[in-house]
């Protein structure tokens, strides 16, 4: 049960574009609200209003920011976050170089990334189950763990760069003889389903069976589909943007992929909105009505 | 990675008994052992209170220990579930080795119930690092001096109980070719961990733009973690507690397993202070809890890259 199956034909698998997605965490939310009530919940959390809520979540939004490359020692970043360390030293602790002054400073660029199970096609966290709860089916690949089997030795976890499975146990400062958490799905793994019980669901209108994620995304920065066919919306997607896969090196080929951002518009050097507009302006260039009505103004 | 007690404890222990299973295996076999009946079963059971210690021990690391048994279908695919059967296996020559040692036999079937314990001793040590060392995703313990050192810290602690056993109660029997090659094992030993601890500091730690991909754009920094609070994988896998003291519990590691124990024979086997064979196993188990609890709290699990905001 826990030698992968031949390799599917069919790959379903989400596609996620790093360009669009705004990072407003709606996807998380949904697929822990199905999640939670579906075949494979509940997802129960601990002190869930408290000081330290506990529980576990399908996927998660990082947000991160990237400094373009190639000028990051060169140049000052203006950054919302003081409290980050700067690669290069803080602007205002050098002299401005001449540099510095020549071009405008530089905004990292925010990108927002969902991070959830890849739904791999040869994955360790299926062959290190000793248990044959955790299985990839052969009939569309999806990767799921068999709540009955599973004895949450967490070895699946561990084999997941990804980390893409999280196990449901007590918060452990919680008392263990709260009588809230008596419920059978305690004590084992648990991980992205993508919804089989969703997508295959004929009491459901055609247009709703897709993942939770997928329909609660308000840009529509995750779509869902057949990785495994080549005409696809979403194989056409990833073909068009040049969509990757994560850290290939382990070799566990995952079929959900990534759209990266777009190249910026403005470039790398985009215009800091706290850069002073002011010392920019050139008034010997405007046009003469506007040159008077600076001069009016400065007075 | 965490440093799980519960694992830490069945590694040490059952590490130990399966060592000593091993050693005293070996000796039957090969008709060196020096003592028969009682001689054979009191360091037999001391090895069933280790290993199964060890067993139960490993079973409160699950979330559901009642379904352990469940653990042994998967042996195709996985060591972990090699290891099960393997540490289940092993008890079947224990207890002909014991049967047979009880009622005082000491002939061939003696010698091959001596060879079988051995054997699969070594097999379930070999799973339980096989286990660690199949995870791609953490590069410490993908090393090539995972195996061997697994197997020679059990045969080593194993080994110094089973001397400590036998310079109690067999005393003027006992030769000192035991002694000396724990000795020599114990030095072994030391040099391939100093090795391993070499080579884990120079990996460098993964980057957040290698596990995001965004590495191509340039420079990736936090800017926004997905909770406020811990999750399972920064409580599990981004577990950076312990390096702040990593270099001062490696040499208290050393000591105990290696140090302790070299010092101990060259001082008894001349002196004949035979209480020290005992301080000298006490010591190396300790040690290596000391060294068990360092190869889960040192080595970085490849998810920890997605969480930069964490990284020390």
């Amino acid at each position: 049960m826990t030698s992968l199956p031949a390799p599917t034909q069919k790959k379903l698998g989400l596609v996620i574009d790093l360009d669009i997605c705004v990072g407003c965490h709606a996807c998380a939310v949904a697929c822990k609200e199905w999640n939670d009530g579906g075949d494979f919940g509940p997802l129960p959390d601990d002190d869930p209003y408290g000081a330290e809520p506990h529980g576990v979540w399908f996927n998660r939004v990082h947000s991160y920011e990237v400094i373009p490359q190639g000028t990051e020692s060169a140049l000052p970043i203006v950054s919302p976050h003081s409290h980050n360390p700067q690669p290069a030293p803080a602007a205002q602790d050098r002299p401005l170089d001449s540099r510095a002054l020549e071009q405008p400073p530089l905004v990292p660029q925010m990108v927002h990334f969902p991070r959830s199970c890849l739904h791999c096609e040869t994955p360790d966290c299926v062959t290190v189950c000793p248990t044959g709860a955790s299985y990839k089916r052969a009939e569309d690949g999806i990767v799921l763990v068999d709540q009955d089997k599973c004895i949450g030795c967490q070895l699946c976890a561990w084999a997941c760069p990804y980390g893409a499975r999280e196990i449901a146990l007590p918060h452990p400062k919680t008392a263990a003889s709260d009588s809230s958490r008596k419920d059978s799905k305690r004590g084992t793994m648990q991980k992205c389903t993508l919804c089989v019980d969703r997508i295959y669901n004929e009491t459901l209108e055609m247009r709703d069976r897709q993942p939770a994620c997928v329909l609660a995304c308000p840009t529509h920065a995750r779509m869902f589909g057949d990785l495994g066919d080549p005409e696809s919306d979403v194989s056409r997607a990833v073909a068009e943007r040049d969509g990757f896969a994560l850290m290939p090196e382990f070799g566990y080929r995952p079929v959900n992929r990534y759209l990266p951002p777009r190249p910026r518009r403005d470039g790398p050097t985009a215009k800091a909105t706290l850069s002073t507009a002011e010392e920019a302006l050139d008034t010997e260039q405007l046009p003469p009505l506007l040159r008077w009505l600076d001069k009016a103004l400065s007075r | 990675m965490k440093p799980a007690l519960s694992v830490i404890f069945f590694t040490v222990l059952s590490g130990t008994g399966y060592g000593l299973w091993c050693l005293l295996g070996l000796a039957l076999a090969a008709g060196v052992y020096p003592l028969s009946g009682v001689g054979v079963l009191a360091p037999l059971v001391f090895g069933f209170v280790l290993v199964t210690a060890g067993l139960l021990a490993s079973t409160s690391h699950l979330g559901r220990p009642e379904r352990a048994w469940r653990a042994l279908s998967q042996w195709r695919s996985s060591w972990l579930s090699r290891e099960g059967i393997a540490s289940l296996v092993t008890y079947l020559p224990m207890l002909a080795t014991a049967w047979l040692a009880f009622f005082g036999h000491t002939g061939a079937g003696l010698r091959t119930a001596g060879a079988l314990l051995a054997l699969c001793a070594l097999a379930t040590i070999g799973c339980t690092a096989n286990i660690y060392r199949s995870l791609k995703t953490i590069r410490a313990w993908r090393t090539r001096q995972v195996l061997p050192l697994y197997l020679m810290f059990a045969l080593l602690s194993g080994g110094l109980w089973l001397w400590a056993w036998l310079a109690l109660s067999a005393e003027h029997v006992i030769g000192i070719a035991f002694p000396l090659a724990l000795l020599g094992l114990a030095v072994i030993a030391a040099v391939i961990k100093i090795d391993y601890w070499k080579l884990i500091d120079s990996l460098p730690p993964d980057t957040a733009g290698h596990a995001t991909g965004l590495e191509i754009l340039g420079q990736v920094r936090a800017f926004e973690a997905p909770v406020t609070e811990e999750s399972y994988l920064t409580r599990e896998m981004a577990f950076v507690l312990a390096r702040k003291h990593a270099a001062r519990l490696r040499r208290i590691a050393v000591t105990l397993f290696a140090l302790i124990p070299v010092l101990g024979i060259a001082v008894a086997l001349p002196s004949g202070a035979m209480w020290i064979a005992p301080a000298a196993a006490l010591a190396a188990s300790a040690g290596l809890f000391v060294e068990r609890w360092l190869f889960f709290a040192e080595a970085r699990h490849a998810v920890a890259a997605f969480f930069p905001e964490r990284q020390t």
